[in-house]
C-alpha cells in the first residue's frame, strides 16, 4: 500500500515548518526522475497556478450611506454601470461592463478601451474612482442623485465574486476562413494564420485534480494575489470526459470554478483589466490551488506533463458562432507551447492569452506562503460534481412566451 | 536633402518584384536598408533610409506599385509594468520584434526588428504597446 495523508496531518506538518512543497512544473520534473510512487512519498503538497482573461468575474460592493440617504436605481464606477437591483447601497460591477458612450464595434474592431475590469483594477491599485447614482426618491432614501468619488478602502465591503473561473481545459482556437476575425481568443489570421489557447497547462489548477478529489466548495485558493475561496462548481461545469487522442491522459475538460475573495487584499499585479480588439473588456485574473498529495493517485494526476494534457482546435470561423460540436483534432499543451502546430498539413504559428510565466510565478508565491506557515489547506466541505454526474450543457432554444409572467 | 526614414509594406503579390533595384536605377536614389522582412508569396515589410534628388518621385513609383509608403517618425515601445507576457501579441507581430523566450516564457520585444507597423498596438489585451512620437 502506498503513502496516505490527511488535510489534518498536511496542516500539521504546515504548522511545524516540515512540509515539503513543489510547484506543478517541480513535481512533473521529479516524477519523471524518480517516478509516481517515490514523489508521492517524498511531498506533501503540489502547487498550481492560472493567469487568464476570465470573463466571468466581477464584484460586489457595500458603499456606506451618504446624507441624506440614497437607494441607488442606477450606478456608475467611472461611467462604467454597475447593477443595482439590489439592498440600497449595494451594487455589482461586472467585468464585462463597458463605459457609457464606448463606440463598441460601430467602427470595427472596436478598442474597448474601459470597462468593468478595469474598474476593478483601478481599485485594487488604490487609484480614485467616481461614482455615480441615481435614484427615484423614497420616504426612507430621500436623495435623487450622487456623485463622488471613492476608493477602495473607503467603502465598507468590495469582494470579488466570479461566478466562472479557471476552465479545466480550453479550446485552442483557429480561424479558417477567409478575413481576420476579433474574438475573445485574441486576433485570428485568416486562413489557420494563428493558433491562439489559454490555459497555463501542466500548471492549471483543475487539469492538476482532474476528478476533484482535493478541490471541492470551501476551498482556500489564491486570488488576485489575496486570498479566496471556492464557493460553487462554476457555470457551466460540464465535467464529462471527450474523446481524446492516443497519449491523452484520460481525464475531464470542462470543469469550473466560482471563486470569491476579498478585494481589499488584492493587487493589480494579479487582477487587470483587459481590452480584446473587436470583443470587448474583461478582467484577467490569476488563480493558485494548492493541491494535497494524499495518495498515489492524487500524485499522478498532478505530475501529468504537457505531452499528455491536450486541447481540441476549434475553428471560430464557422463551427463555434454557429455552435458546432465538432473540432480540426487535437493536440498536446509541448506541442502548444513549442510555438508550432501543425493542421490539415499546415504549420501554424501558436501563442497563448494567458500567461505561463505569471502562472510559474503564482505557483512559486503559493509555494512559499505554505512553506512560510501562511497558507494552511482545507478540506472541501462538499465535492464538486465530476464525469459521473453526467452533466450535460442545456441549449438555449428561440420559441414563444407561453404563460410565465414575462 | 537629408536622408529620409520610411516604412514600405508589400502585398503579398509583388514582393518578388525588383523594385529597389528600380530605385536606385531609375531614381538615382542612395538605398540603406535598415531593417527587412520579405518572403516570397508572402506580406512584406522594410525600412530605408532613402537619400537623393528624386526621393519624392521614387516613393510615388512605390504607391504606383501598390506599396504602402509611411514616413517612419514613431516608434513602439512596451510599457514593462503592463506587460503581463501572455503572448497574445506574439503570433500577430509579422516580423517577429515579440516573441517567446524559452524555457522561461517571457516574451520579448526586440526594437531593431520593429517596423512600427502597430498590429500589437491595437492587439495587445494589455494595452501594454505604446506609439511614441
Ligand atoms: S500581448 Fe501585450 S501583455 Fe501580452 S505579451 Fe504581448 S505586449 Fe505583453
Ligand atoms: S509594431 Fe508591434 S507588431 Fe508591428 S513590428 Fe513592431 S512589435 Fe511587431
Amino acid at each position: 500500500m502506498g503513502v496516505h495523508r490527511t488535510f489534518a496531518e498536511i496542516n500539521a506538518k504546515i504548522k511545524a515548518g516540515k512540509v515539503v512543497v513543489v510547484t506543478a512544473e517541480e513535481l512533473v520534473s521529479l516524477v519523471e526522475e524518480k517516478g509516481v510512487k517515490q514523489a508521492a512519498q517524498e511531498v506533501d503538497v503540489v502547487t498550481t497556478g492560472t493567469f487568464s482573461p476570465m470573463c466571468s468575474s466581477g464584484a460586489f460592493f457595500n458603499f456606506g450611506h451618504s446624507v441624506p440617504r440614497i437607494k441607488f436605481f442606477r450606478v456608475w464606477l467611472n461611467d462604467v454601470p454597475a447593477y443595482a437591483g439590489l439592498a440600497a447601497v449595494d451594487a455589482f460591477l461586472g467585468a464585462t461592463a463597458v463605459r457609457e458612450g464606448d463606440p463598441l464595434n460601430t467602427d470595427p474592431p472596436g478598442e474597448f478601451r474601459y470597462g468593468g475590469g478595469h474598474v476593478i483594477e483601478d481599485l485594487v491599485a488604490r487609484r480614485p474612482v467616481k461614482l455615480k447614482a441615481v435614484g427615484y426618491g423614497t420616504d426612507c432614501y430621500p436623495r435623487r442623485e450622487i456623485e463622488t468619488v471613492i476608493t477602495l478602502d473607503d467603502i465598507n465591503e468590495a469582494f470579488l465574486f466570479n461566478p466562472r473561473n479557471a476552465y479545466q481545459n480550453y479550446a485552442c482556437a483557429v480561424n479558417t476562413g477567409d478575413r481576420t476575425l476579433y474574438t475573445y481568443m485574441g486576433v485570428l489570421k485568416p486562413r489557420l494564420g494563428n493558433a491562439h489557447y489559454a490555459t497555463s497547462g501542466q500548471l492549471s489548477p483543475l487539469l492538476k485534480d482532474p476528478f476533484f478529489r482535493t478541490i471541492g466548495i470551501g476551498t482556500r485558493i489564491f486570488l488576485g494575489g489575496g486570498i479566496g475561496y471556492v464557493v460553487n462548481h462554476g457555470t457551466q461545469h460540464f465535467p464529462s470526459i471527450p474523446d481524446l487522442p492516443p497519449g491523452a491522459v484520460r481525464i475531464p475538460s470542462g470543469g469550473t470554478l466560482a471563486v470569491m475573495g476579498d478585494l481589499k487584499q488584492m493587487s493589480p499585479r494579479w487582477l487587470r483589466g483587459t481590452s480584446m480588439l473587436g470583443y470587448g473588456v474583461s478582467l484577467s485574473v490569476g488563480i493558485g490551488v494548492a493541491i494535497p498529495i494524499l495518495d498515489e493517485e492524487v500524485c499522478y494526476y498532478a505530475s501529468r506533463p504537457d505531452r499528455e494534457l491536450y486541447a481540441p482546435i476549434v475553428d471560430y470561423a464557422e463551427a463555434y458562432p454557429q455552435r458546432r460540436s465538432e473540432n480540426l483534432g487535437w493536440v498536446s499543451y509541448a506541442e502548444l507551447r513549442s510555438g508550432k502546430i501543425t493542421i490539415n498539413g499546415k504549420e501554424v504559428p501558436t501563442a497563448s492569452l494567458s500567461s505561463y510565466a505569471r502562472a510559474r510565478e503564482i505557483c512559486q508565491i503559493l509555494k512559499e506562503w505554505i512553506q512560510e506557515g501562511k497558507f494552511l489547506l482545507t478540506e472541501p466541505v462538499a465535492p464538486l460534481p465530476g464525469p459521473e454526474a453526467g452533466i450535460v450543457p442545456k441549449t438555449l432554444d428561440i420559441r414563444g412566451v407561453k404563460g410565465g409572467r414575462g | 536633402m537629408p536622408p529620409s526614414k520610411v516604412v514600405l509594406r508589400f502585398p503579398a503579390a509583388i514582393a518578388d518584384k525588383p523594385i529597389i533595384y528600380r530605385l536606385v536605377k531609375d531614381y538615382d536614389l542612395m538605398i540603406n536598408i535598415l531593417k527587412a522582412n520579405i518572403n516570397p508569396h508572402k506580406e512584406g515589410m522594410m525600412v530605408l533610409e532613402v537619400t537623393g534628388e528624386k526621393v519624392e518621385d521614387g516613393l510615388d513609383y512605390l504607391r504606383r506599385q501598390g506599396v504602402a509608403v509611411q514616413p517612419l517618425t514613431e516608434e513602439i515601445i512596451r510599457n514593462e509594468e503592463r506587460c503581463t507576457h501572455c503572448g497574445a501579441c506574439t503570433a500577430i507581430c509579422p516580423t517577429g520584434a515579440l516573441y517567446f523566450e524559452r524555457p522561461s516564457m517571457l516574451v520579448r520585444f526586440d526594437g531593431e526588428a520593429c517596423v512600427v507597423c502597430q498590429l500589437c498596438v491595437r492587439a495587445c489585451p494589455m494595452k501594454a504597446m505604446e506609439v511614441r512620437f
